[in-house]
């Protein structure tokens, strides 16, 4: 039952095979098998159970509320939930719990979900790994996946299998994490940057930003106000539209929300055809650093288009080389202004030092920030300075502009998506991974999915197939803006033709074989 | 001095307007302190009052002042800038607190539609240039009055822009012109108030109250006073005119109306001189103390070969002297950077209003501009044509509040002539509030029962002698009509001729020596019989009437 998608699962809760309490408790023992992998920061067992409850109540009055009716979701601990400690896994907000939910995270509890916790991330949002959180980093299921591992045993090299173990990608790799473990159907992350196609693509699951605008920022603990989106991470582009419908819409307390009616609900068609449509392919995107196997797995999915009579066109987005470092100078801008509340006055920590309010603020955002957000800081500040804001900051908005119109360009061109990497290779070892800095790591991730952010397009995760090393490999769809539908139509035939194969954790939880009873090992119809 | 200057410090009550003498340029006063005794010789500087201070003397050299203001009003609405929290004075601390006042993680500004309309009138009621598209920006600075580290606030792209207010100042020499000033204005822009700080400095602990979020409208003047004194006359007029307009209650006292001054002072045809800023100013009496004391602590730093630092200064009443806040940081950078949650602001006019558009959505200008009420300076001008006063009583009624509404009230039940009605509420009624330093909301008498006291005036029923003590009995409050207080009195004039001529009789009879005066055409006698004859009446007689009878007796 829980290998099954959210639509599955909920067509079997109508039905009656299951109820929301039994799946509810599913769920939460796998939670508690699963805690080596760090993905839940807080377990919200209570919650769930009494949600559950009520949900059970209301099926057996016939009251469902929808498809998200008991349902167990998760939420990244950057989502303010109401009497649920919210962490942003940073010390500064340690023992923080909200008195309000999140737009998102009430949209869900009001279809019925259920809350099963709060997920692990790299502090305040802040990097591509998910291992730079005060709570220790996200360990990848895929690690102790039968594929990955039957490959390692092929590996005469290969080292001791406990410190071998993965990176989620990040910074939501915690919610990736819960749902590609099937600790939960679907689950809230954030993307900024690329934060939830990234860890999408490193765990093997369809990780889709919305338009920004479409879904509503209120009670998302900001990273950068003007790029954020509450992401979703599902195990297939239906149950993301299931959700995404859920939570699209204008929200009185996001002035930044659009009003313009969205068709609702998310009822994506099925194509037959895609003889109509025209995929751009970015040739900035094919860069030197790309893995080899990654572009191959990029060609071979653009040839699928072309072979199935859609026109595959090579576009242009000259400004590309630029983005990063604009998206650097524009979102450290921003951390240092939204961190500037973190004061330790009214919440989260406070250090002992009481000689002077200067004093207190200065020693409570020390203890309180790890060095990447101290960092960034740091450098936002100078960006902003008086001296420094026409050079960095007007410049960076303004090669901003050219970028978002790089992507005006291809679409008015008569691109109906680009198809592009979401990452530059899959995952990598934990101890590999640190072997660069935060920074450096956030600069090579983001490469293919910031840009994106910094034009407010929808764009989606598609894992494609396993390298050879038996790990997920994403591609990613770009969209037009507020075309959120179309473009998880085309990523829905795409997912279809590919046939990515289910993760194989029945080595590991080895008790819980029965969890993942008939699933069978699809073909990998791309790599032959 | 201690009554007026109490008078001026408490709330609502402003009588004057500004006096200055011809020309507004500053002149070396004698210079009274010694930098050794900063404090009090500079604090009776400020003392003196600046026209007298300021002298022309021969071959001296002129000084120039120039005054800015940035004036803060908060503007009059149920809820804040950018949440749903009410809006209350002196409602309990932190009582009236969103999660977005708290600055709780994750909440965004919402802007308050009221809020917008209350900028665009004021905008329009001061001939600015209202922009179609303003934009917010953050101006950060870390204070434990505003929990979020920055101040949301329009910098680059303000509502409203290039305006001006015409303020009239009095001159002259019984200060009976009133010459008409303009200052401009730079823009006006929308920005939310902080939380407030309260200082235990006992417990070296500071208090915050975050109630305060509300919406402030800053109006910046350009520096085109030149002394205290037209400096509160424009706020004065300001404060009116927010007032006419319900965009603020511009309360100083309650700090909705907050003014920080730029100083400055030069040899005219020289570049201006090296400003500082005054802040702390709560009242407009304050407001033109502190300005003129430190456009003469300028000239005299200058003077004796010293230089004006820019820098920040506080006044302090109490000393009636600016300080320098020392403000250890240094300059401040407030890193300013556009608020990324708030689209731009949109505005519509009658031709830009796109067809269909929901009017709770959309703000349309000229909507606004035809709701406009009365504006202080039409009044005073509807005020001089309709009663024929005087200009400047047209002024003294605007500027103490309630006055002209209580004027306008007695107008109506009174037959009285206008000027009468003038007359007696400018000299009799405000010169009784003043000495009790009372408000015109506090006053004992009603506009009903002055206007009846007129009425029995007006018709001749009594004197203006009885009327003076009527009032005064009237002012005892001891609810009783003015016609009851002159039958109980016996204040009637004596309406029976032959009792009047009865009375005349016998005091000419009694008093034969001034009859011979009279008689011998002493020309002060006859007067000295009728006050006679109007003392044996109570002075309850009409002189004229008297006069005539004994002029008949004594066949003159």
């Amino acid at each position: 039952m829980l290998g099954r998608s959210l639509r599955e699962v909920s067509a079997a809760l109508k039905q009656g095979q299951i109820t929301p309490t039994e799946l509810c408790q599913k769920c939460l023992s796998l939670i508690k098998k699963t805690k080596f992998l760090n993905a839940y920061i807080t377990v919200s067992e209570e919650v769930a159970l009494k949600q559950a409850e009520e949900s059970e109540k209301r099926y057996k009055n016939g009251q469902s509320l929808g498809d998200l009716d008991g349902i167990p979701i998760a939420v990244k601990d950057n989502f303010s939930t109401s009497g649920i400690e919210t962490t942003c896994a940073s010390n500064m907000l340690k023992g923080y719990i909200p008195p309000y939910n999140a737009t998102v995270v009430q949209k869900l509890l009001d279809q019925g979900a259920l809350l099963m916790g709060k997920t692990n991330l790299d502090e305040f949002a802040m990097g591509s790994g998910s291992t730079d959180g005060v709570f220790g980093p996200v360990k990848n299921p895929w690690s102790y996946s039968k594929q990955y591992r039957e490959k390692r045993k092929q590996n005469p090299h290969s080292e001791n299998e406990d410190s071998d173990w993965l990176i989620t990608g990040g910074s939501s790799g915690g919610s990736a994490a819960a749902v590609s473990a099937f600790t939960c159907y679907a689950a809230l992350g954030s993307d900024t940057g690329g934060s939830t196609r990234n860890p999408a693509a490193h765990c093997g699951l369809v990780g889709f930003k919305p338009s920004y605008g479409l879904v509503s920022r209120h009670g998302l603990i900001p990273l950068v106000n003007s790029m954020d989106v509450p992401g979703i991470l599902t195990r297939c582009v239906n149950d993301a539209a299931i959700v995404l419908g859920a939570l699209a819409g204008p929200d009185p307390r996001d002035s930044t929300t659009v009003h313009e009616p969205i068709s609702k609900p998310f009822m994506l068609p099925s194509l037959a055809d895609v003889s109509k449509l025209c995929i751009g392919i970015p040739k900035e995107y094919l860069v030197p650093e790309l893995s080899s196997e990654v572009q191959s797995l990029w060609s071979k999915a653009a040839d699928l288009f072309e072979s199935e009579g859609a026109k595959v066109i090579e576009v242009s987005l000259p400004h590309t080389s630029y983005s990063i470092v604009c998206y650097h100078v524009l979102c450290t801008s921003e951390v240092a202004s939204n961190m500037a509340r973190f004061d330790g006055l009214q919440y989260g920590h406070r250090c002992d030092i009481d000689v002077s309010t200067e004093a207190m603020y200065a020693a409570t955002r020390r203890e309180g920030f790890n060095d990447v957000v101290r960092g960034r800081i740091l450098s936002g500040n100078f960006f902003l300075l008086k001296e420094n804001y026409e050079n960095y900051f007007v410049k960076a908005q303004k090669v901003r502009r050219l970028i978002a119109n790089d992507f005006v360009n291809a679409f008015n061109s008569g691109v109906d998506v680009l198809l592009t990497p979401t990452t530059l290779s899959e995952a990598v070892p934990y101890l590999e991974f640190i072997k660069e800095d935060n920074r450096t790591r956030s600069a090579q991730d983001d490469i293919f999915t910031q840009a994106v952010n910094m034009a407010g397009l929808p764009a989606v995760s598609i894992p494609v197939a396993l390298s050879n090393q038996g790990l997920p490999i994403g591609l990613q769809f770009i969209g037009r803006a507020f075309c959120d539908q179309q473009l998880l139509t085309v990523a829905k035939w795409f997912e279809k033709q590919v046939q990515f194969p289910v993760i194989q954790l029945q080595e590991l939880m080895d008790d819980c074989s029965a969890v993942l009873e008939n699933e069978k090992l699809a073909s990998v119809s791309l790599k032959q | 001095m201690a009554a007026p200057m109490l008078r001026w410090g408490c709330r609502g009550r402003r009588w004057a307007f500004a006096r200055v003498d011809g020309g507004s340029c500053h002149r070396r006063g004698a210079p009274t302190g010694s930098t050794s005794n900063q404090i009090r010789g500079e604090s009776s500087v400020a003392q003196q009052p600046l026209h007298t201070a300021q002298k022309t003397r021969k071959g001296e050299h002129k000084w120039a002042a120039v005054v800015g203001l940035e004036i803060h009003a908060q503007i009059s609405s149920n809820s804040k800038l950018f949440s749903g929290s009410q809006v209350r004075f002196s409602a309990p601390p932190n009582s009236l607190v969103s999660f977005f006042d708290a600055s709780l993680p994750g909440t965004l500004p919402v802007l308050n539609r009221r809020c917008v309309e209350a900028a665009v009138m004021t905008g329009l009621a001061l001939n600015c240039h209202i922009n179609k598209k303003s934009l917010f920006d953050r101006k950060h600075y870390f204070y434990a009055d505003l929990p979020a580290g920055y101040q949301i606030t329009q910098q680059r792209l303000p509502i409203a822009v290039n305006g001006s207010l015409i303020y009239g100042v009095c001159a002259g020499k019984k200060q009976s012109q009133v010459i008409p000033k303009t200052v401009r204005i730079k823009q006006i822009q929308l920005e939310q108030d902080s939380g407030k700080s309260l200082h235990d400095n006992l417990r070296s602990q500071t208090l915050i109250d975050l109630n305060r979020a509300v919406g402030l409208l800053e109006v910046v003047l350009e520096p085109d006073m030149s002394c205290g004194e037209e400096a509160a006359t424009a706020v004065r007029e300001l404060q009116l005119i927010l007032q006419a307009l319900g965009t603020s209650q511009a309360n100083m006292a309650e700090g909705q109306l907050r003014v920080d001054a730029n100083i400055s002072v030069h040899h005219p045809g020289e570049p201006l001189g090296v400003r500082t800023e005054v802040k702390n100013l709560n009242s407009i009496r304050f407001l033109a103390k502190a300005i003129d004391y430190e456009i003469q602590r300028q000239i005299n730093e200058l003077e004796n070969g010293g230089e004006i630092l820019n820098e920040t200064r506080s006044f302090h009443h109490k000393l009636g002297c600016t300080m320098s806040m020392r403000d250890k940081e240094g300059k401040q950078d407030y890193r300013f950077m556009p608020e990324p949650n708030l689209p731009p602001l949109v505005l519509y006019d009658a031709t830009s209003l796109p067809a269909g558009a929901d009017p709770q959505q959309v703000i349309n200008i000229d909507q606004i501009r035809e709701t406009l009420p009365e504006l202080p300076s039409v009044t005073r001008e509807k005020l001089v044509q309709q009663y024929g006063m005087l200009l400047e009583h047209s002024f003294t009624l605007l500027n103490e509040v309630g006055l002209l509404e209580f004027f306008q009230n007695v107008i109506k039940e009174t037959r009285a002539e206008p000027k009468k009605v003038t007359s007696w509420v400018l000299n009799t009624f405000l010169g009784y509030l003043k000495q009790q330093n009372l408000a015109v909301s506090e006053s004992p008498v009603t506009p009903s029962a002055l206007a009846e006291l007129l009425d029995l005036l007006d018709s001749r029923t009594i004197s203006s002698s009885a009327a003076k003590q009527v009032f005064e009995e009237l002012w005892k409050r001891e609810g009783k009509t003015p016609g009851q207080i002159v039958s109980e009195k016996q204040l009637e004039l004596m309406q029976d001729q032959g009792a009047l001529e009865q009375l005349c009789h016998s005091v000419m009879e009694a008093h034969p020596q001034v009859v011979m005066d009279v008689k011998n055409r002493n020309p002060r006698a006859i007067n000295k019989l009728i006050g006679l004859v109007r003392k044996a009446t109570q002075s309850r007689a009409d002189p004229v009437m008297i006069k005539e009878i004994l002029e008949k007796k004594l066949s003159l």
